[in-house]
């Protein structure tokens, strides 16, 4: 009888076994998946021209810092250093505006008991789903009527009102914040803005960075919109200068190794501030992509 | 508060100043020109090389234009929102099966998986690399004389060239496009998971459920919802595909306009030609069906919990 049940148990146990080396060897699968193009992204831009043209390998070679060099200092397409400033300049003043007005409003909306503040939540969570694709066309009139196109008022600004970060400080605040410590900051005289800023804000630290780093990659990262309002060269955003790099592509054979190499520059911001801080992003998407 | 009614009207006026940002540039912003595209969708509004045309008002003139078929007999807008959702599923079907199958594994206590931390740090990674340098990564990786095609015409002795066929060009734009979300979809799909009631599971075990059997009784209807959510803000995402196509085709939609989709339609009316009635149209259009689309995801959101603890108890009742 107990012969039986270890035989039963070993069973499962093999059983087991064989389950997980199934999941392991499909999660390697599936993470070789996600990391062979990045890998082959840095092999590529430390080859030559040449060294391209000649064949695959996946070796690294030894052209890394020429082709920096190169891509670098070449300015006869696009000037990569200043599109890595432009788009920086951009995405650091988004990433600001669109966490302190969401707090802000989030803040507003949860603290003080206005006629209105029911109407202005079910605003914002109605609106929160319309792509900026769909308003275009008028906001490109608008800007262009003010005289905004090629600067970079147009695509700073409208962060202010961000539908999705505002949900997500509105639920942080809903769940850390006790309004005691507001009450408390009223009695001792502190005036309103100074609660907010000097009180509740460091009280939101860990979701303000949460929103920063995703505020910033998503301005970084943003295509359609830029590409309408600059047009000018030394205005350009990293993702339109890689737009002319692929246009120009069609026509004419470019130095390859440079052509990694840009690719590359423009990716390494982001990738850097996500391997230090992954822990805390992955947490920030399970926080704020399920309700409740 | 509440027994001390004056102090709170007094407050109040703070309430309206701290929200009041928001509003002022989401009106100017957002709001403002989303009126005024509905508005240029009645008006005959472009440039003819070096003349303007209008703004004339012609009606409905502009939406019977996008629904009229060209010179082939193909009625455009169509096409392209078809090549879109053809996209779109395409990446979306992987992502899904991939994602669940991942969530599944990683929550099994029995299994006991090893280094999720690691694995969700790099399977995220994709998210947030900017869409433009993926493609752009993606199309020297595959054009003719990419690492790829070397290694194929070192087998074959020939080239394949991947930007002249419609099959491989929409595999591409849907395995980028896969790739670079369905991190995201595991990460929501887990956080789904471990909301379950442990105890359902708690329950099944004890009355000796097999793995499969709490699979299919219970991870997944009570998955249900939330995986009816993610479909559906990725078909409002779907939608929207633009950066992928746009880069990998230079904007041509290549070959044959197979790849090009309803956002790069309206970006070439707005960029190329400066034609704001049709472009108003074609916003209008897809304003309506995202605005269907995120009706029925607000609802399954406010109705979340209702039929959720149904499920739970009705499905607890049985097993117990």
């Amino acid at each position: 009888m107990s012969n039986a049940t270890d035989m039963q148990g070993q069973n499962e146990r093999i059983k087991l076994t064989a389950a997980r080396t199934g999941v392991y060897i499909f999660m390697v699968l599936v993470a070789i998946l996600c990391l062979f193009p990045f890998y082959l992204l840095i092999i590529n831009a430390s080859r030559s021209n040449a060294e391209l043209q000649a064949g695959f390998t996946m070796i690294p070679s030894s052209n890394f810092l020429t082709n920096l060099k190169t891509a670098w200092n070449d300015t006869s397409l696009i000037a990569i250093p200043k599109g890595l400033l432009n788009s920086f300049v951009i995405a650091a003043s988004c990433c600001l505006l669109c966490t302190y007005f969401s707090a802000l409003t989030a803040y507003g909306i949860h603290v003080y008991d206005f006629k209105g503040k029911k109407i202005a939540f079910n605003f914002i969570m109605v609106v929160m789903m319309i792509p900026t694709q769909v308003s275009a066309v008028g906001f490109i009139q608008l800007v262009s009527k003010v005289g905004l196109m090629n600067t970079y008022w147009p695509l700073i600004i409208p962060s202010i009102a961000s539908p999705a970060v505002f949900f997500y400080m509105k639920q942080n605040i809903e769940s850390t914040m006790p309004l005691e410590i507001i009450e408390a900051a009223r009695v001792d005289g502190a005036n309103e803005f100074f609660t907010f800023n000097a009180i509740a804000l460091p009280m939101l630290k860990p979701a303000l960075a949460v929103q920063m780093i995703f505020a910033f990659v998503q301005s970084w990262n943003n295509f359609f919109t830029p590409a309408l309002i600059i047009s000018k060269k030394d205005k350009s955003t990293v993702p339109i200068m890689l737009a002319l790099l692929r246009s120009e592509m069609n026509s004419r054979n470019g130095d390859l190794g440079e052509i990694y190499m840009f690719i590359l520059l423009s990716i390494v911001p982001v990738v850097l501030v996500y391997i230090a801080l992954s822990k805390f992003i992955i947490k920030g998407v399970t926080m704020g992509g399920v309700k409740g | 508060m509440s027994n001390n009614k004056r102090k709170s009207i007094s407050y109040a006026k703070w309430g309206y100043i701290f929200i009041a940002p928001f509003f002022i540039v989401f009106i100017f912003c957002s709001l403002i020109p989303l009126v005024s595209t509905f508005y240029n969708s009645f008006f005959e509004n472009y440039r003819d090389g070096l003349t303007q045309v209008g703004p004339n008002f012609v009606g409905l003139e502009n939406y019977k234009k996008l629904f009229t078929p060209d010179n082939s007999g193909n009625i455009q807008v169509i096409d392209y929102t078809v090549n879109t959702m053809i996209m779109w599923v395409m990446g979306a079907i992987p992502q899904l099966v991939v994602a669940l199958l991942l969530a599944i594994f990683f929550t099994a206590n029995r299994l006991n998986i090893k280094g999720q931390a690691f694995f969700k740090t790099v399977i995220y990674m994709p998210n947030l690399i900017m869409a433009s340098a993926f493609s752009m990564l993606f199309f020297t990786l595959f054009s003719n004389v990419g690492p790829i095609n070397q290694i194929i015409s070192s087998m074959t002795g020939e080239v394949y060239d991947f930007f002249g066929k419609t099959v491989s060009v929409r595999s591409l734009v849907a395995f980028v496009n896969f790739l670079m979300w369905f991190g995201n979809t595991t990460i929501l799909l887990m956080a789904g998971i471990m909301g379950i009631d442990q105890s359902l599971f708690e329950a099944a075990s004890i009355d000796g459920a097999t793995s499969t059997q709490v699979l299919f009784k219970i991870t997944l209807p009570l998955l249900m919802p939330i995986i009816v959510y993610v479909a559906i803000t990725a078909l409002i995402g779907g939608l929207q595909m633009f950066d992928v196509p746009q880069i990998l085709t230079a904007g041509h939609g290549n070959p044959n306009r197979t790849s090009m989709t309803l956002v790069m339609y309206l970006n070439n009316y707005i960029s190329t030609s400066k034609n704001f009635g049709m472009g108003g149209a074609i916003s209008a259009i897809m304003f309506v069906i995202t605005g269907a689309l995120s009706f029925v995801v607000y609802k399954s959101l406010v109705t979340d919990d209702s039929p959720k603890k149904k499920v739970k108890k009705s499905k607890g009742a049985e097993l117990l």
